[in-house]
């Protein structure tokens, strides 16, 4: 890919975007379509272009193996711990209730979403480096 | 109508294909197909999982996986009746099947029924975020997919993020043990903390 100069030069410049996108998706999914898991994906779908146009080892430096594999059990634990807060704090288990008085529900919500969208990006973006590794070989 | 003759045409054309590389880009064609369905049947959030899962990245990981495997189909040396009769026999069962269901949209069907009425009138009692009178959400999450798949349907999405972890843990297992291309080696073991001899 070292020559497709104009493919580097426009994926430099989408790349941020794709990812402002995916943080949009995350964030916003209380008030539009979208959520965890599409903000996840999308998310790994720049990073998967970042890795088509400039190769695996550039992009396993933006994100180690070490990251990546922390990521994907730390999305499901962020997921299981705001659930478990819930009967710690006195009430059913993923019930959020409980986080604030008024917005709990919301607090939760935000917090569970992202937990989807990291465990959803960290699994993709990993199976796609293998993949791509072992294609080398 | 156009839509779903679309979608029968690119089915069609990927059972026909020998080729494999197009024919997971049709499959990718087909997926964002059934997205603009989706969008049609008024299922935003469900086109754009559709739109961004199968189009997206499933593409991408088949065509990762075509690098591992034959580029062209092998052609099948005859015709297997016996697969024919059960492939027409299930697919007369599940059209027969559509004939009871109740036509789309209509509000006294089974599924309009059940917890969905609560739900929806639970979320969005309060009407515009703000006032906060006496809904689940005190008017947090105008939407309600968000709402039924986060919280009140949380176990569920607990439940299908576990699937999603399992299925990469057990993908990055088979892949990181194995040595590289090289079939029947001593100890081709799931070993996580395999030193990478490329990195």
């Amino acid at each position: 890919m070292r020559k497709h100069f104009i493919l580097r030069v426009v994926a430099k410049i989408l790349i941020p975007f794709v990812l402002l996108f995916a943080l949009y998706v995350q964030f916003h999914g209380d008030f539009g379509p979208g959520g965890g898991f599409q903000a996840g994906v999308i998310f790994a779908a720049g990073i998967i272009l970042y890795t088509l146009v400039f190769g695996l080892d550039t992009a396993r430096e933006v994100c180690p193996r070490r990251v990546l594999e922390w990521l994907v059990a730390g999305g499901l634990l962020l997921y299981g711990l705001v659930g478990s807060l819930g009967f710690l704090l006195g009430d059913h288990f993923l019930d959020y209730s409980v986080l604030s008085k008024d917005a709990g529900q919301h607090v939760g919500i935000l917090l569970v979403e992202l937990g989807v969208g990291v465990t959803v990006a960290a699994v993709v973006v990993s199976i796609f480096f293998m993949f791509v590794d072992r294609g080398r070989h | 109508m156009i839509l779903l003759s679309l979608l029968v045409a690119t089915a069609v054309a990927i059972i026909l294909m020998r080729d494999l590389f197009a024919a997971v880009m049709l499959s990718g064609i087909f997926s964002l197909l059934s997205a603009g369905l989706f969008v049609v049947m008024d299922a935003v959030d469900v086109a754009f999982t559709e739109a961004a899962v199968g189009a997206g990245i499933a593409t991408v990981l088949m065509l990762v996986t075509l690098t591992q495997t034959p580029i062209r189909e092998r052609p099948t040396p005859r015709l297997d009746w016996s697969a024919l009769v059960v492939v027409t026999l299930t697919g007369t069962a599940l059209v027969v099947g559509t004939l009871d269901m109740p036509t789309y949209g209509d509000p006294a069907a089974p599924i309009h029924q059940h917890v969905a009425p609560t739900y929806i009138e639970q979320n969005v009692k309060a009407g515009a975020h703000g006032s906060a009178s006496g809904d689940d959400f005190h008017g947090h999450i105008p939407n309600m997919v968000t709402a039924i798949l986060a919280s009140y349907r949380g176990y569920d999405t607990f439940g299908e993020l576990t699937v999603i972890f399992t299925a990469g843990v057990g993908v990055m297992l088979l892949l990181a043990g194995l040595p590289p291309k090289a079939p029947g080696a001593s100890d081709a073991g799931p070993a996580a903390n395999d030193p990478e001899v490329k990195e």
